[in-house]
């Protein structure tokens, strides 16, 4: 019986080889393909963040490399040192300046957008034109917009008669050209995933308002920002961790780079940039990069919270 | 390192085509039918404002132009309205005082060498996840998108020191190596592919014989083109501009062009006639991408926004 079985699998045997491969190929294969991400991302990525943590608790030099366990003492020099909550101000100051104005502007054009236009394909790419300018070149150009003296913005102000602001010493209004310029880049780029959201809202839903006796502006009020929730929600948290970690435009934004005689502009990433590469001091920097880590965590909730009830109200009103 | 670009676009679950599919607003609907709001054509309030956010998204371009064209002396003796004819002069300054040139190609080699890498391998990965069955995909998957919001930037010290240790500080490679593949990308693809790769076709292919890669290489990667195209684009855009990581860990002597940029107002001496004609000529180059391809930006940004 053993004999007979054997012989007839004989000739199952090359197949079944074959089909053993094509089992492994469908077995595996899935996991090869997906596993340049997971590499990549565990070595730049969670890696470096997680290790962030483990310098912090050193004394380590840009040169001289780790030195000793120094436990939390970074983070004890780093609370205590008035730079880093100054940055902390402003990083927040210069957040908000750019967060609400930028969803509130996005919606509106995008509202707008959302008409019957003609040339809508012009239009539309006509607000995503700053996109493609980087952030260090709107720098550059703002910062010059925005000079103390002979800039534009301030001429403009001496014609309607006011004084001329001090965009570089005033440590609000440095805030605000810093939040316009990251306005300028992204507006448009926002306004443009609200269009798109807005679009996919039942056009029934106006009709109906319409029929209601609602007006535009109460229909965009009533039923457009609340059915746009997700989205909304989705844009701040992205902004929230984008904003957050601000770098380029207050870097450039004068010669020294490091936030203004008195760091009226330095935020927390020039903060950490300061510490690491310019005092080589790379257990400081991390212990800073860690609390900006906790507080980009803190706020991105405290706004997911926050969206999530203001657009909820829209909705019952 | 994902940058916030790529975040930014994820504004729901990937590739809905319904913006696509939208009809051509030229074809043929129907005009003045009033009712609803939607169809009825909007009045010239509607293009005034239009106009004036288009004005403001192009003025900064244009006022870099009109200061980088005249001399350094031209702000302090009145706002001029019309460029003038020193562009060349400065832009000859700028040759001058940075590595234009080079920054230039190492800007257009970063650019190209990651939008490809990030394209196959995300292609790659989102073919599996789409298509392919494989224990943990759905927790894999999870795990894929909750990186996207861990703000990877701040890694940059640990970053830098295993660069140094592996004695890449200062060479492209250190830009190009932690943006060969994103989250983002490998979310993009997923999504998209999920619904414009039937799966009949992959067991068509196999039942052919067609191994795992095969299948993908004749039938997955042909039906992903048009979203590889998007996030090619965007991987370009985003890795042209990218600063705050180049700046950390490239030489000022061998920089990309948002580095060498910057480097022309960190001058004792700022003529800033020379620092904006810089700004200008750097920012030609997405210019000139932004006209042959703004219309794929458009719809890549708005079909993000849509499905979710």
């Amino acid at each position: 019986m053993v004999d007979d079985e054997e012989s007839s699998s004989k000739s199952v045997r090359r197949l079944a080889f074959s089909q053993r491969l094509s089992r492994w190929d469908v077995k595996v294969s899935p996991y090869l393909y997906i596993s340049p991400f997971f590499l990549l991302f565990a070595l730049t990525g969670l890696f470096p963040l997680l290790y962030t943590g483990w310098v912090s608790l050193h004394n380590w030099n840009l040169i001289g490399g780790q030195c000793k366990f120094i436990g939390l003492e970074n983070f004890g020099f780093v609370l205590g040192q008035p730079y880093f909550w100054n940055a902390v101000g402003n990083t927040l100051s210069i957040f908000l300046l750019s967060s609400v104005p930028q969803v509130v502007l996005a919606l509106l054009i995008a509202a707008v957008l959302d008409a019957n236009l003609r040339a809508k394909t012009f239009w539309r790419m006509g607000v995503l034109v700053p996109f493609v300018v980087a952030p260090v070149a709107v720098g550059l150009i703002f910062n010059n917009l925005f000079a103390d003296q002979f800039g534009l913005v301030n001429e403009f102000l001496g014609l309607l008669g006011l004084d001329p602001v001090r965009w570089h010493s005033d440590q609000l209004a440095s805030h605000f050209a810093i939040a316009t310029m990251v306005n300028f880049r992204w507006i448009g780029y926002n306004a443009l995933i609200f269009l798109a959201a807005m679009q996919a809202i039942p056009r029934d839903v106006f009709e109906a308002a319409t029929i209601d006796g609602a007006g535009r502006v109460r229909q965009f009020l009533s039923v457009t920002v609340p059915m746009l929730r997700p989205t909304v929600i989705f844009v701040a948290i992205t902004s929230t961790i984008g904003g957050l970690q601000i770098f380029d435009e207050p870097r450039v934004f004068d010669q020294s780079g490091l936030g203004g005689a008195d760091r009226q502009w330095q935020t927390l990433t020039m903060y950490i940039w300061e510490l690491g590469w310019g005092q080589r001091n790379f257990g400081r920097a991390s212990a800073v990069a860690w609390l900006l880590f906790l507080m980009i965590v803190l706020i991105a909730l405290v706004n997911f919270l926050l969206t999530r009830r203001i657009a909820n109200q829209g909705g019952r009103k | 390192m994902s940058s916030i670009p790529m975040i930014r676009q994820t504004a729901g679950k990937g590739a809905a085509k319904a913006a696509a599919r939208r009809p051509n607003p030229r074809a043929g609907r129907p005009r003045n039918r009033g009712g609803a709001g939607d169809i009825r054509r909007p009045g010239p309030l509607t293009y005034g404002a239009l106009g004036a956010v288009l004005l403001a998204s192009l003025f900064p371009l244009y006022w870099s132009f009109l200061v980088g064209s005249h001399d350094s002396t031209a702000l302090s003796r009145g706002i001029p309205l019309l460029p003038g004819g020193n562009f060349l002069a400065n832009a000859a300054k700028v040759f001058d005082s940075i590595p234009f040139w080079k920054a230039m190609g190492n800007s257009i080699l970063v650019s190209t060498v990651t939008s490809a890498s990030v394209v196959i391998f995300s292609t790659l990965a989102g073919f599996a996840f789409a298509k392919l069955r494989f224990r943990g995909s759905k927790g894999l998957l999870v795990f894929v998108i909750a990186t996207m919001a861990v703000p990877t930037q701040l890694g940059v010290v640990p970053l830098f020191i295993v660069m140094a240790k592996l004695g890449w500080t200062g060479s492209l490679w250190a830009v190009i190596i932690p943006g060969v593949v994103t989250a983002f990308g490998v979310f993009w693809m997923t999504q998209y592919l999920r619904d414009a790769l039937p799966d009949e076709l992959i067991e068509a292919v196999r039942m052919d014989g067609a191994s795992m890669i095969q299948a993908f290489w004749y039938v997955g990667f042909p039906a992903a083109r048009p979203a590889a195209a998007m996030l090619a684009l965007f991987t370009f855009v985003a890795t042209w501009t990218n600063f705050f990581w180049p700046f950390i860990v490239l030489d000022p002597s061998n920089p990309t062009l948002p580095v060498a940029l910057q480097l022309l107002q960190a001058a004792h001496f700022v003529d800033y006639s020379v620092v904006l004609a810089g700004a200008v000529l750097a920012t030609i180059p997405l210019l000139l991408l932004f006209i042959a391809a703004g219309r794929q930006l458009v719809s890549g940004i708005m079909q993000g926004a849509v499905k979710g």
